[in-house]
């Protein structure tokens, strides 16, 4: 039986958010076009040409030098780049360069290499603690940092969490990593474009983004790495992207990758303003429909799209199905892509019980989300909590 | 009515949930993952608990066109039915762990869960029939006898039965393979699943002595024959089932010369009884914990069905403190810890656990 029309209400920006018609066109434009950028000929400059200006066009709006722009296949290429081929090259260097400092509410496209790392390169990595609101405890940066510099090949830590949206102290990682001239990755794909996001003057040595949380096409993202950081290849072949990255470049989604970056960034301000009224429209509402439920996460150091709850004695499963039958999409933000949903590592390292982590749910709002998509969960979210709870095995 | 088709990836449950929605029912797919560890877990198309078959479940109800969600259930599953099974072998007895799962899971946990959600029931690939009859719904056997799970779903009480539904009882499997060919469903050529789910190589004794640990009930003994001479000994009763004949290694031949089989297992001193086969025969059963899937009985003759692919046995049964079956046709290799399933014609009456057997005077 077909479920009558409904209007779906997107609230899962975070896991992916629609192409802006910008990128989409700058990226069709392409598509009829032929010319590999590797080519000598005129079609081969044609195309060389779209990929130069896009990266020129990445560094204007992110502050940082074109030559520092390594393209990639998205985020988790890029994060997988920066750690292992960081922390290769840094201990070819010195092989006493064997420690990796990085957090437990990572992504797990920085988690598993360094879990990969760890187990196969004999890497030792620590991951610090944050506090209740998942911010990185500086303090213990600093005492893991002071306990053996000279043996860090470096330190990992996200610009902005994709869970909970809580920002993290970039600056101050930064300040003490260069007193001891450590290097500094951060994986800002949830960051560009939500909050000002600048390479140059944040300070850090490589950055990761990605094209389709921004408002570009899947498949397509980069590294901006600093040009003094060596960095080990992953793939090898054409000795594309400075030889860090061979393959033959995807010419239409650099494109669309591009005009998606140079609009986020430039329209960061006006957006911020915009979805994070709607997004305390929707703490709001949320908290009022469900006077138990909790706010996960900062209150004031956090993504202006993120909105993160634990709903006490709900699971958050049962929760999020029943809002799907609603029309209403949203995230347990939980890793089940291994078939079993797993409590996220995110709020367990946050020092939340197993049971507060699966009765958690997030709502990410983005560049299409409207009053009326808020409007619709406050309305939905009453009801379907008591439901959940009612059905809790 | 709305609802949830359980689907474990196999060729059964999607026709099943696809059979539900031409029936007109607004039906929303699930697959339990009952294993914390889902490599652990038998892997391939054969059980029913790999990333694997959790895929196939959800390519199925994207071809059927409906929503599916994975169920969470690893927790309950391992102390209802994992924790269960390893109890009861250390305790000496041989248990049923898919009757279990029905019992304690699919037609429990998720029928619970399911009509907490506003859903109106729980549909599965069962091959058994539901008929409503005078006193409610009915049980009956499939109409396809080599695959009919009447037996597993033995434990289903009447409020449990009223809201599942199985719609593939009424067609042989070799149409439901075909049924799912044209209707796209990839899963049409998978192989039918087999054994216990969560010993993943089908190694149950290794599975418990690796498990039980400590908390074998013995990990050696004696082998002895009736008169009470030991022909032998082994290396902890777990790995014996009565009726068993192969691997006995007895090293003192029977004085007649004919095969031995496991008579009887004693797990506190770990001896193991063997003897002729016509001392297995069983011909009464005292049953415990029964579960009736309509009103309790006081007396009836019918038949049970003592293992999954056990066949009939006319019998007596009378309903006390105890339910005693008294079995007109001997059965063999009857075990405490599994279960009687009572039949009056293809209607299930309902089923007890067997605590002892009673032997044809020898």
């Amino acid at each position: 039986m077909s479920r009558p029309e409904q209007r779906t209400v997107y609230l899962d920006h975070a896991a992916t958010t629609p192409m802006v018609p910008a990128a989409v066109a700058a990226m069709t434009a392409q598509l009829g076009e032929v010319g590999n950028a590797s080519s000598l000929h005129a079609s081969g400059r044609r195309a060389r040409r779209v990929v130069e200006e896009s990266r020129e066009t990445i560094a204007s709006v992110l502050g940082c030098r074109p030559g520092e722009v390594v393209f990639t296949s998205g985020g988790t290429e890029a994060d997988n780049l920066a750690l292992k081929g960081v922390y290769w090259s840094r201990r070819a260097a010195d092989p006493g360069r064997v420690r990796v400092l990085s957090t437990g509410v990572e992504h797990h496209a920085v988690l598993d290499p360094l879990h990969w790392l760890a187990t196969t390169e004999g890497a030792g990595v620590e991951l610090l603690p944050v506090d209740r609101d998942g911010r990185l405890v500086v303090d213990a940066l600093r005492a893991a940092l002071e306990r053996d510099p000279s043996s860090v090949a470096l330190i990992s830590v996200m610009w902005a969490n994709n869970e909970v949206g809580t920002l993290q102290p970039i600056a101050e990682v930064v300040e003490l990593a260069g007193e001891y001239g450590v290097p500094v990755h951060t994986d800002a794909v949830q960051a560009v474009g939500a909050v000002p996001v600048d390479f140059a003057a944040a300070g850090v040595d490589a950055l990761t983004l990605t094209g389709h949380k921004v408002g570009g096409p899947y498949g397509v993202g980069a590294l901006l790495v600093r040009r003094e950081l060596g960095v080990t290849a992953l793939l090898h072949g054409g000795g594309q992207e400075r030889d860090i990255r061979s393959g033959t470049i995807d010419v239409p989604a650099i494109a669309g990758f591009a005009a998606a970056v140079e609009l986020a960034v430039k329209e960061q301000a006006t957006y911020a303003a915009r979805v994070g009224a709607l997004r305390d429209r929707l703490i709001r509402g949320v908290l009022a429909a469900v006077p138990d439920a909790e706010l996960t996460g900062s209150p004031d150091q956090r993504l202006p799209g993120n909105a993160h709850f634990s709903f006490p004695g709900c699971e958050g499963d049962s929760l999020l199905m029943l809002l799907d039958a609603r029309g209403i999409e949203c995230s347990t933000g939980s890793a089940c892509s291994a078939g079993v949903p797993q409590p996220s590592h995110v709020l367990l390292a946050m020092g939340r019980s197993e049971a507060e982590a699966r009765g958690s749910l997030r709502f990410s709002l983005g560049h299409t989300s409207t009053e009326a998509d808020v409007d619709a969960l406050i309305e939905a979210i009453g009801p379907c909590v008591e439901r959940a709870r009612a059905a809790r095995a | 009515m709305r609802v949830i088709a359980a689907m474990s990836g196999g060729v059964d449950s999607a026709v099943a949930a696809a059979r539900a929605v031409e029936a007109g029912h607004d039906v929303t797919g699930i697959h339990l993952a009952l294993a914390r560890n889902p490599a652990s877990y038998r892997s391939g198309a054969r059980g029913c608990c790999t990333i694997e078959d959790a895929n196939d479940a959800r390519r199925a109800a994207d071809v059927i066109g409906i929503p599916f969600y994975v169920w969470d259930l690893s927790e309950r599953f391992h102390e209802d039915v994992v924790e269960d099974f390893m109890d009861e072998y250390a305790a000496g007895r041989t248990p049923n762990p898919c009757l279990r799962c029905n019992e304690r899971i699919k037609f429990a946990a998720v029928l619970d869960r399911a009509l907490g959600l506003g859903f109106d029931a729980v549909a599965t690939g069962h091959y058994a029939v539901l008929r409503t009859g005078a006193e409610g719904v009915e049980l009956h056997r499939s109409v396809d006898a080599a695959k009919d799970q009447s037996y597993v779903l033995g434990v289903l009480t009447q409020d449990q039965l009223r809201h599942s539904l199985f719609p593939l009882g009424d067609t042989p499997k070799p149409l439901v393979r075909a049924e799912a060919a044209r209707r796209g469903l990839l899963v049409a050529d998978k192989p039918d699943s087999h054994d216990i789910c969560f010993v993943a190589d089908g190694d149950n004794a290794g599975w418990l002595r690796e498990k039980l640990g400590n908390r074998l009930p013995n990990t050696g003994g004696a082998i002895v024959d009736e008169s009470g001479a030991v022909v032998g000994e082994h290396e902890g009763t777990v790995g014996f089932t009565i009726g068993q004949r192969r691997g006995l290694r007895l090293g003192v031949p029977a004085a007649d010369g004919r095969p031995r089989f496991v008579l009887d297992i004693e797990p506190v001193s770990g001896t193991v009884t063997v003897g002729p086969r016509e001392h297995l025969a069983v011909t009464g059963i005292s049953g415990i914990k029964p579960r009736w899937c309509g009103a309790a009985p006081t007396a009836l003759e019918g038949t049970v069905q003592l293992r999954a692919h056990g066949g009939e046995h006319r019998c007596r049964v009378t309903v006390g403190e105890t339910v005693e079956i008294e079995l007109l046709d001997p059965a063999y290799g009857i075990a405490p810890g599994q279960a009687a399933v009572i039949y009056d014609g293809t209607r299930v009456v309902g089923s007890a656990t067997i605590a002892s057997t009673r032997r044809a005077a020898a």
